[in-house]
């Protein structure tokens, strides 16, 4: 096995693993993998967490860290699943939200644990004009993970990531 | 808290009822899929489905760190008679206003319980619950605004909501049923007892219906309140549901 693989050259590697429901982010961006270790003898564990636990790409992103890592030269590698602590939609980077926003998904905002202010106050800045005169048409979306809104500057629909 | 083998037992009875409730359920709104009476609702019924199937899987996963059983064969390989979860949840489709009552007095009954297990002795129960528990605003938020569209909106609307309302509530009663040995663990701080989650959930429930313009049925007593008795219907679900997993068990998925 390489003798210069170290948690650093993995999570830079993870990298490459794009959200399959939403190709422009990573997983580590979304903050969807929590922890890389190698022991002494080289193997490799990994632990992920699911943004909404019935994510039905769960098992593709299990999948393609694991590929992704043995493309490193890794023999033995273990993806953990935990929902502890459970994920946040706070995670999310700042460099990922701006390209969330350009993919056409208004980035869902900062609520610091307390979701249900956010859930109560309902804003969303539209990804092409920026405008907040908006208003959410559906809770839920294409994916589990996304609304579904109105600009009434662009009268047009888009999607917004859903706080969580 | 020390898991003793009586209080291992009720609480792998206690998270088989939640694992099924939430199991079937999620299989019964799947039905809309294709069929809700407007896309966007189509959207939402499929979403809750998934969500509610997701948590369903939470459940299975302590199943069986306590007992050691396959979450997949709980599911497909089960027949009814084994099967733990209420009537309520096993009941065809019906019209929109039903289902649509049936999630929303579902998820009030999960908004009154996480709570409580949030607040666990036993850790993974409140691990699971501080994951599901943000997942579960979206739901409440979206079917309690439609029981107050539906209810207050022509009489054609609040006619099929109050039938559906008179339908469902003395099954809904049996959602806070106590299940064998549950006293143990209320004792032990893992879960919280049904008396309280009843009637957290009673006054919630009561307030907003009344507020919907429908009127609480006078009849509130379950048809029954044991877990292991079905109607047919649960078995006409299963051998919908467990069909493909059947023809080849050994099938890789």
């Amino acid at each position: 096995m390489n003798q210069t693989i170290t948690a650093d050259t993995i999570w830079q590697a993870l990298q490459n693993v794009k959200d399959p429901e939403i190709p422009v982010v990573s997983v580590v961006e979304m903050g969807i993998v929590r922890a890389v270790s190698v022991s002494d003898e080289g193997v490799v564990v990994i632990k992920m967490t699911p943004t909404f636990s019935g994510c039905p790409a769960l098992h593709v992103i299990q999948r393609e860290i694991e590929a992704q890592v043995k493309a490193l030269g890794v023999n033995l590698v273990t993806v953990e699943t935990t929902f502890n602590p459970p994920w946040t939609s706070d995670w999310i980077t700042d460099e990922a939200r701006e390209k969330l926003r350009q993919f056409g998904l208004a980035p869902p905002p900062k609520h610091g644990g307390n979701l249900i202010s956010v859930a109560a106050l309902d804003v969303a800045a539209c990804p092409r004009c920026n405008s907040t005169n908006t208003i959410l048409k559906n809770g839920f979306g294409p994916t589990l993970c996304r609304m579904i809104w109105y600009c009434h500057d662009c009268q047009d629909a888009f999607e917004q990531f859903k706080p969580l | 808290m020390i898991l003793t083998p009586e209080r291992q037992q009720a609480l792998a009875d206690y998270l088989l009822a939640l694992a099924d409730d939430e199991l079937i359920l999620a299989h019964r709104n799947s039905e809309w899929t294709g069929h809700g009476p407007i896309l966007e609702e189509d959207i939402a019924f499929t979403n809750i489905a998934l969500d509610e199937m997701g948590h369903a899987k939470i459940w299975y996963g302590l199943v069986h760190k306590l007992t050691g059983d396959d979450p997949d064969r709980l599911v497909f390989f089960r027949d009814a008679a084994d099967y733990r979860n209420v009537q309520m949840v096993e009941l065809p489709k019906g019209d929109w206003a039903f289902s649509l009552l049936r999630q929303y007095l579902f998820d009030t009954a999960e908004t009154a319980r996480l709570p409580y297990l949030a607040q666990s002795s036993y850790p993974p129960i409140a691990a699971a619950a501080a994951k599901i528990r943000p997942e579960e605003i979206y739901h409440l938020r979206h079917t309690q605004s439609w029981v107050k569209r539906l209810g207050l909106g022509t009489d054609e609307s609040n006619r099929r909501m109050q039938n559906g309302l008179n339908d469902l509530w003395p099954y809904a009663q049996q959602m806070f049923a106590p299940l064998p040995g549950e006293d143990l663990l209320a004792a032990a701080g893992i879960v919280g007892a049904g008396t309280a989650v009843h009637a957290a959930w009673l006054n919630v429930v009561t307030q907003h219906l009344t507020d919907s313009g429908l009127q609480i049925p006078a009849n509130d007593q379950p048809p029954t309140n044991g877990r292991a008795n079905h109607t047919s219907h649960l078995d006409a679900l299963l051998a919908d549901m467990q069909l493909v997993a059947r023809l080849d068990p050994k099938a890789k998925w």
